[in-house]
């Protein structure tokens, strides 16, 4: 038993190593394409990149800006591998952000004479009500009429915005109603700052804590169980009695709530209030966080931690070297593609080193008869 | 206005909004059909409304322009397949990355050729080519005959495409690689070059759409400028049926939401101006609900196929 135990670890490490030099790999691969980039527009690479690493390290107060980029991302990206994990593609974390906010905010206006300990509670779980509700469409469209979740849930992100900036120009405007946003949040539904003098804030601390929570649902619930099962093989998980409908309701509400959180937590202890457009494409910054991080916990991690500096030290190097901004999303889906195309390179290699491997024995086996 | 000039103004107008989801719908259906699932419409678009405005500007010729988007879409076509084909990677995971490929190389070039000033560079773009004769019909006239070229070549591409799939040994090749890559590579049909091809034509069509959003709706590009177009011509897809005129009545009537919300907000109606706005959304969300059962898709849409 103990021998086999030891084989399966030797493996399983194996397995996990390939993995991190593949995304390592990956990762450099994707950040010398985009240093190509820069170079082509005669800016230099060097000095850019160096500027993007000194805006996201530099200092306690850049690497607090890190940790702020790097809260709604842990949430966004919980929230695609959480569906994916169930074979199901979310790509309205966008929206679902947004509603989350939406809730968040009047939970955190309108709830008054409430002690923080309560009140804070309060807003994350109508953040996490009002993305799992908006999401759960999604998931509902799909169990009942079996409308594709890739197309309704991109719909839901624009109707989803727009829905937003009428809720905040009329019905929750701030009175007298002069400036399109809501009133501020009430001092007790907000996060404080987690290093004083920066605006590093206690969402980060709650962003980790569901990391955790993310964790023991997939790997030690039996429900999440059932959803990673249905998630490699539908059919399988049909016939051996799993209500594969009934987890996908299940679970577009849950991955809907993280996305939801990633908005809560932006307007508790970021923004402060909710107006439009207040996100600068956190929800699609989920899908490399999660494929970066191979849709497991601490790889998520990692991966908001990639995506967060990326963020922070992107504004830096959009002042100091002149590269603009949006140079971050082409990263993005280099590290994507990168990171997709060496894990198949390696299925392909390591298919093919099987195949020469049982002709090796055959060819042994016909030897062995011959002689 | 008359009536009859107001039917045929509004009927144009829906047409034009529908151009550039009907090329981006036959671009997909050839992908599709081909048992490619491409999700990267939006960015493969995306791309296309800069590569057209930047061709445009420095060619001096809004047909250049048009052709370079066609060549931006061919090689993001080929990109795709060398990553779901050769290398057999998730369709929907690289098609989320071209478009976010899609908004940040767009952003990011335009913000380095045209630097970010807010008056827009003038360039060349389509103008209204009406077909003597028949222009002069009353409403089809207005609404079918004095249209730009591209409105002319997208519905063209509908009798074009639909003979393709379903009356010539090469569209019926593409449709039983869609179906069952294994027998179609048994009955020696080239499956990997047949999946290539559809990805890159397909793609340059859909780029086709991109161009005429920023040289033929309008005559700048803007970010985002988009706007989920390219998702609104999946669902146009399944909506249609998979067929070339089943898209075509989609993206009308997709648009046709959107003609309505102009005219509601011309009107001056009470209903606020974001609900408005979220007709075309609201409408595909409704029309995918109602008829994402009954479309019945290509058996092996989105599965890789190994050889052996």
């Amino acid at each position: 038993m103990k021998k086999i135990d030891s084989v399966k670890t030797k493996a399983m490490l194996e397995r996990l190593f390939q993995q991190l030099i593949v995304s390592g790999s990956a990762i450099v691969i994707a950040l010398v394409l985009g240093m190509i980039l820069i170079a082509l527009m005669d800016i230099n690479p060097l000095k850019a990149f160096a500027a993007l690493l000194e805006g996201a390290f530099g200092s306690t107060n850049d690497f607090a800006e890190t940790l702020v980029k790097m809260t709604p991302l842990l949430f966004t990206g919980m929230s695609y591998a959480l569906a994916n994990r169930c074979g199901l593609t979310n790509l309205g974390m966008e929206g679902q952000m947004y509603m989350g906010a939406l809730f968040a905010a009047a939970a955190g206006i309108y709830l008054e004479n409430l002690p923080a300990v309560l009140h804070i509670p309060l807003c994350i779980a109508a953040g996490f009500i009002g993305g799992g509700l908006w999401c759960l469409l999604a998931g509902w469209l799909k169990v009942r009429f079996g409308a594709s979740e890739i197309i309704t849930t991109v719909m839901l992100n624009t109707i989803a915005i727009n829905f937003i900036e009428f809720m905040v120009n009329g019905p929750m405007i701030e009175p007298p109603g002069i400036n399109c946003q809501t009133s501020p949040l009430l001092a007790t539904a907000t996060f404080g700052p987690i290093i004083p003098g920066t605006r590093a804030h206690w969402g980060f601390v709650v962003s980790l804590l569901f990391v955790f929570l993310f964790w023991a649902f997939l790997w030690r619930s039996k429900k999440g169980y059932e959803v990673r099962v249905s998630g490699l093989n539908s059919q399988a998980a049909l016939y051996s009695g799993i209500n594969t409908d009934r987890n996908i309701l299940l679970v577009t509400f849950l991955a809907g709530g993280l996305a939801g959180l990633a908005g809560a937590s932006e307007i508790m202890g970021v923004q402060g209030r909710l107006f439009p457009l207040f996100s600068p494409g956190y929800g699609f910054d989920g899908i490399a966080v999660a494929l970066i991080g191979m849709n497991s916990p601490l790889g998520i991690v990692f991966g908001a931690l990639l995506f967060g500096a990326f963020r922070a030290g992107g504004t830096r190097m959009q002042m100091r070297a002149k590269v603009p901004n949006s140079i971050v999303a082409v990263m993005q889906a280099l590290v994507i593609i990168a990171v997709v195309a060496s894990q198949m390179l390696l299925e392909i290699w390591n298919e093919h080193r099987l195949k020469k491997a049982a002709m090796e024995q055959r060819s042994v086996a016909v030897e062995g008869k011959e002689g | 206005m008359d009536l009859v000039q107001m039917i045929g103004s509004y009927l144009a107008s829906d047409i034009r909004m529908a151009t550039p989801i009907l090329l981006a719908g036959l671009g997909l259906l050839l992908i599709n059909r081909a048992g490619l699932l491409n999700i990267g419409a939006e960015g493969t678009m995306l791309i296309a409304t800069l590569v057209a405005v930047v061709g445009s500007f420095y060619l001096g010729n809004v047909w250049l322009g048009l052709l370079c988007a066609i060549v931006s879409g061919a090689l993001i076509g080929a990109l795709f397949a060398l990553l779901t084909v050769t290398l057999r990677a998730n369709q929907t995971v690289v098609g989320a990355a071209i478009n976010v490929l899609g908004s940040g190389l767009s952003a990011t070039l335009y913000r380095i050729i045209f630097g970010v000033a807010t008056n827009n560079a003038a360039i060349d773009t389509f103008d209204v080519l009406a077909i003597p004769i028949l222009k002069d019909i009353p409403i089809i006239g207005e609404a079918f005959f004095q249209q730009k070229p591209i409105v002319y070549i997208a519905f063209l591409l509908v009798p074009i495409i639909s003979y393709y799939l379903f009356r010539t040994q090469s569209g019926l090749n593409l449709r039983s690689v869609g179906e069952n890559p294994k027998v179609s590579d048994t009955l020696g049909i080239n499956v990997a070059r047949t999946q290539y091809l559809a990805a890159i034509v397909g793609s340059a069509i859909i780029a086709m759409g991109g161009a005429f959003l920023s040289t033929g709706l309008l005559n700048s590009f803007s970010e985002e400028m988009v706007s989920g177009r390219g998702y609104i011509a999946l669902a146009a897809v399944i909506f249609g049926r998979y067929k070339p005129t089943g898209i075509m009545a989609a993206a009308m009537i997709f648009m046709g939401g959107n003609v309505l919300a102009n005219i509601l907000m011309v009107t001056g109606s009470n209903i606020p101006y974001n609900f408005l706005t979220m007709i075309p959304y609201v409408l595909t969300v409704i029309a995918l609900a109602i008829f994402a059962r009954s479309a019945v898709a290509p058996a092996a849409l989105g599965k890789p196929y190994k050889r052996g």
